[in-house]
């Protein structure tokens, strides 16, 4: 009976998160077709399908996995990176034009070479607890940062040249990647459909993964490591299992993000950006997909609804991350909000009693 | 009988006033997008702030032309110069004056393009700005002319041989005038002898001057803005270093810094077509206005955006804009507009051709007892 | 000479860093919170010094100390308001509220000071030039250096010795037992903050005498780094963020003068990988044991 209604609750909790997803994708799309969206918010769907990904691949190594990761957006530069060159090359060398096969490409291959990093990195930081795991994925998150601004990326004669510290690459080749300039002269050809179906890739991916033995083994270790590892789970490849996972939807999502736009810098996915992925996960509650995927929305949409304030935005955005922050945290604020809605709710406090 | 006439005559002369009014001024709706928060904002307060003393001063005035600014904030960021290009678009602007920086500008450059908005940019300098895009201007000089400029004038007036650069890797700006600089400099036969880098967050500047140092450098280019640039001059006293600093435009504003001891920039050399301290009526009526508004002394970015609104409004006076045109009606008219004309502003005479690249000449001053001396 | 002159470059950063990751390391032994605001404290703490030197004519020192008063205030304040109802919440909760906090106090020193840098003015601290040998060394890296020691000697003392520092070291031992030992935990905690603000207005002065630039941000990237500093160190020791401090602008420095400019920051953030790996509790970290 308590496995059944366990199994059930989870069962509902994934069809609204689908029906959620791709009520508000038809929607949209519908706005689209009439014409009754603004440009404003047209021109956002990209980014937040990008960062739904994001706080979901991250929520997988914070709230499943239960490491606290801090160089999210490295893994998104190295997708946006990749994807761009991919692009550029599938263009410029092969002479590609349909625009859909080498987004699929970019993308594909954003996501493996991300997946490959974070595999590299993960090796030797996941033997790493808590804080020290933070801040060693933060200065890696740094050390692509500073590698990519030093990158030298360029077709010509029908190959790829590439240079790293040394910007001379020979006469007349097509720059993809121009340093401190970032990836440059990309032709935009993401779509909000591409950015719906990746997230629909993301959400079922993770919520498949949670739901699976292998979930409830990251689980475990999340929750004691130690009594985990002495019913024979192997801890470490767990935790690679997610931090990977994690790292090739991070670096899908940035093939995305990147070529949504005509050029990507390195400063765009410093430790800020990390944090701000990181807002995303904890205000959408750790371990929750969906709260993951409103919170993402929402917060990417709040501060354009807020221009109004103009040089207030960042002020008010601010406060309420640290009232919200108090708010859903503090016990006595709890306990009394507990109070407030008790009487609303007693079937479900007796329900939840009996169970 | 006499008063209704006298009545109706009233109204006749009204209306004819109000028509009269409603003809006469044309509404320009421009959008000013740049960084107002973080920490670009410097740079995007000096265009805002530019820009709305200028459209102070046309309103005020009460001609042909009124403007309404919109402002929009893209945070010096490649994915909000999107969402504040929109958002300016859904507000109704005809006409951007922006993007402040290079790479957001270059980004929301390209939407427009797409999309056929005109763009004029105050400061974004690098040549992705204009390049393959036939709806963007500029107001400054592209990067790789004022690097070439200053090997020019530093090989043309002998100022020695042996030049370290120092300049900001993760800058746009910084890299794109280094590069034709080294460029230029080795042609001319100038010898650089140290070449070191730094990025936005960089404090600590003793490796980068030592390096220059150790090197017998004669002269010290630094194609960076005034806040680095301040504390390499100070490191480089520090360490007892007295090469000839040679700067860009983006030096433009190191006196005004409160606090800054000038003595630190005296014998600096920069390339710059605007100085705040010019005796040039129209840059004095500037100064004095954006002083009493926003009691801080223009860097040459507000001075860019002033003229900004100028020739926005010379544009479209040439292309016949008015007030229910969109900004897609607009721009074709705009971009043939603009090459036509002539704009004397507070930072030169400025024509433009079809690639959006501005032609004005820059003028080298020295600092000298905390004061720009010109030749 | 070269040499030493990059050494002695390397050590006045360092003990730049080394100040702010005292602050960082004194809070985390503590709280076991990552202050993520203390570099916006120490801006806060130039901005205050800068004003009272520039705008109320003040003498150096009663400069520091008014910075010193208001940054100490700041952080009870802060940790009153916003750290004391997250204490039993998780560490992620409050390490986003102080994410949190570190942009609202950047946004109102925007909204104060403006975007425009303002430079530090000249003090005793960095007036002079000595010159030892032919080293040139500035006055700010001596003054950086001692105080540095000072301080450092003066809290090992103040924890050893002190009512306050015993009661100190207890919370930070385990919390639970403090208090049943009639230890205010809360008053423990006010304390430390106040300390480690308090400090972080001695940071800020000092920062801004050595690169005399002045901006809303500041604080944020010299804070990274000395937080890098106090986990480098084994962050929760005294003499941890002392040393990873001193280490790290040692190794930022060499790592720019003899391999490249464009890489250092990968260098110095490598360097911490490879340190943490070898010994993940960091160089002078305590290693925890694991309760089941």
């Amino acid at each position: 009976m308590k496995m059944t209604k366990a199994k059930r609750n989870k069962l509902i909790y994934n069809i609204v998160t689908f029906a959620l997803v791709i009520g508000a994708f038809l929607i949209l799309q519908s706005m689209i077709a009439n014409k009754t969206i603004t440009r404003s918010l047209k021109g956002q769907l990209v980014p937040i399908c990008c960062w739904i990904v994001m706080a979901v691949s991250l929520n997988l190594v914070i709230g499943i996995s239960g490491e606290l990761s801090l160089g999210h957006a490295g893994f998104m530069s190295v997708g946006a990176y990749t994807g761009a060159v991919v692009s550029g090359l599938l263009i410029n060398v092969y002479d590609i034009q349909d625009a859909t096969l080498r987004l699929v490409v970019a993308i594909v291959a954003g996501g493996l070479l991300s997946g490959i990093v974070g595999a590299l990195i993960g090796i030797p930081v996941l033997r790493l607890r808590g804080d020290y795991l933070a801040i060693v994925t933060l200065a890696f998150g740094e050390i692509i940062r500073n590698l990519v601004n030093v990158l030298y990326i360029g077709t010509g004669d029908g190959r790829l040249y590439a240079s790293f510290l040394n910007k001379k690459l020979p006469e007349g080749v097509t720059m993809l990647v121009d340093g401190a300039k970032g990836a440059v002269k990309i032709k935009p050809i993401s779509t909000f459909t591409a950015g719906f179906i990746l997230v629909l890739i993301t959400l079922v991916v993770v919520l498949n993964l949670v739901n699976s033995r292998a979930g409830r083994a990251i689980k475990a270790c999340r929750d004691n490591r130690i009594a985990a590892e002495s019913m024979g789970v192997n801890v470490t490849k767990y935790k690679m299992m997610a931090f990977v996972t994690a790292a090739v939807l991070a670096g899908m999502a940035g093939a995305l993000y990147g070529l949504n736009s005509s050029t990507v810098v390195p400063t765009q996915f410093t430790f800020n950006q990390s944090i701000n992925v990181l807002v995303f996960v904890v205000l959408g509650g750790l371990g929750n997909v969906l709260g993951s995927v409103i919170s993402a929305t929402l917060l990417t949409i709040l501060p354009e609804m807020l221009r109004a304030f103009a040089d207030y935005r960042m002020l008010v955005y601010a406060v309420v991350l640290i009232l919200v922050m108090i708010f859903t945290n503090n016990p006595t604020i709890l306990s009394f909000m507990k109070r407030l809605i008790a009487p609303f709710k007693r079937k479900d406090v007796t329900g939840g009693d009996a169970q | 009988m006499k008063k209704l006439v006298a009545l109706m005559m009233a109204i006749a002369m009204l209306l004819s006033v109000a028509s009269a009014v409603a003809e006469e001024a044309i509404t320009l709706k421009i959008a000013h997008i740049g960084p107002t928060t973080g920490a670009a904002a410097l740079y995007g307060l000096a265009t805002l702030h530019g820009a709305e003393v200028a459209v102070e001063e046309v309103n005020a005035a009460g001609g042909k032309y009124k403007i309404e600014l919109i402002n929009e904030d893209d945070e010096h960021n490649v994915e909000k110069v999107i969402n504040a290009y929109n958002a300016a678009l859904d507000a109704g602007a005809q006409m951007i004056l922006g993007s402040t920086t290079s790479k957001p500008c270059e980004a929301a450059g390209a939407q427009g393009y797409v999309d056929r908005v005109f763009f004029l940019t105050p400061s974004a300098s690098s040549t992705a700005v204009i390049e393959d895009k036939d709806n963007v201007f500029q107001i400054c000089f592209t990067d790789p002319n004022q690097g070439k400029a200053s090997a020019q004038y530093i090989a043309e007036h002998k100022l020695g041989t042996k030049v370290a650069v120092i300049y900001n890797n993760a800058d746009v700006y910084s890299t794109g005038i280094r590069d034709t600089f080294v460029e230029e400099g080795k042609a001319l036969g100038l010898e650089i002898v140290s070449e070191t880098t730094f990025t936005d967050e960089t404090t600590d500047f003793t490796v980068q001057v030592a390096d220059a140092q150790n090197a017998g450098a004669e002269i010290v280019f630094l194609p960076i803005y005034y806040t680095p640039a301040s504390l390499i001059l100070k490191t480089a006293a520090d360490k007892a270093f007295k090469p000839i600093f040679f700067g860009v435009d983006g030096m433009d504003g190191i006196l005004s810094v409160e606090g800054f001891d000038t003595s630190l920039a005296e014998g600096v050399m920069l390339l710059t077509p605007f100085v705040a301290t010019s005796t040039d009526e129209k840059v004095v009526n500037f100064v004095t206005k954006y002083q009493a508004a926003y009691n801080e002394i223009p860097i040459q970015f507000a001075a860019d955006a002033y003229d900004g609104i100028y020739i926005l409004i010379a544009a479209a006076e040439k292309a016949g804009i008015t007030s229910d045109m969109s900004a897609e009606e607009a721009c074709d008219l705009l971009i043939a507009a603009i090459q036509e004309i002539t704009v004397d502003g507070i930072t030169g005479s400025m024509t433009w051709d079809a690639s959006g690249a501005v032609t004005k000449t820059p003028m080298a001053a020295t600092i000298v007892n905390g004061e720009y001396v010109f030749e | 000479m070269i040499f030493l002159d990059n050494l002695m470059n390397g050590l006045s950063l360092g003990s730049i860093y080394a100040i702010i990751a005292l602050g960082y390391t004194m809070v985390y032994g503590i709280a076991k919170m990552l202050n993520f605001a203390h570099g916006d404290i120490i801006m806060v703490g130039a901005y205050i010094a800068f004003c009272g030197l520039q705008y109320w004519g003040l003498p150096p020192i009663v400069a520091i100390l008014a910075a010193m008063v208001v940054c100490t205030i700041l952080g009870i304040t802060i940790e009153g308001l916003a750290y004391r109802p997250l204490r039993q919440a998780a560490s992620l909760a409050v390490l986003i509220t102080a994410i949190g906090m570190s942009y609202l106090l950047q946004n109102i020193a925007l909204m104060i000071w403006g975007a425009n840098p303002k430079s530090f003015p000249r003090t005793f601290i960095n007036s002079s030039i000595l010159h030892i040998g032919g080293l040139n060394i500035a006055s700010a890296t001596i003054y950086t250096i001692l105080a540095n020691v000072v301080i450092m000697i003066a809290l090992t003392l103040f924890t050893a010795k002190t009512k306050m520092g015993k009661a100190m070291r207890c919370v930070s031992e385990d919390r639970g037992a403090a208090e049943l030992m009639g230890i205010n935990v809360n008053r423990t905690i006010s304390v430390t903050f106040a300390i480690g603000s308090a400090l972080a207005a001695i940071a800020g002065v000092l920062l801004c005498s050595s690169y005399p630039i002045l901006q809303p941000t500041t604080g944020s990237m010299p804070g990274i780094k000395a937080f890098t500093a106090a986990v480098f160190g084994g962050i929760g020791s005294i003499p941890g963020a002392m040393l990873g401090g001193v280490l790290l602008g040692v190794i930022e420095i060499f790592g720019k003068a003899y391999i490249s400019t464009e890489l250092g920051d990968a260098i110095v953030f490598a360097v911490l990988i490879v340190v943490l790996l070898v010994k993940p509790s960091g160089l002078l970290g305590k290693p925890v044991r694991e309760k089941v």
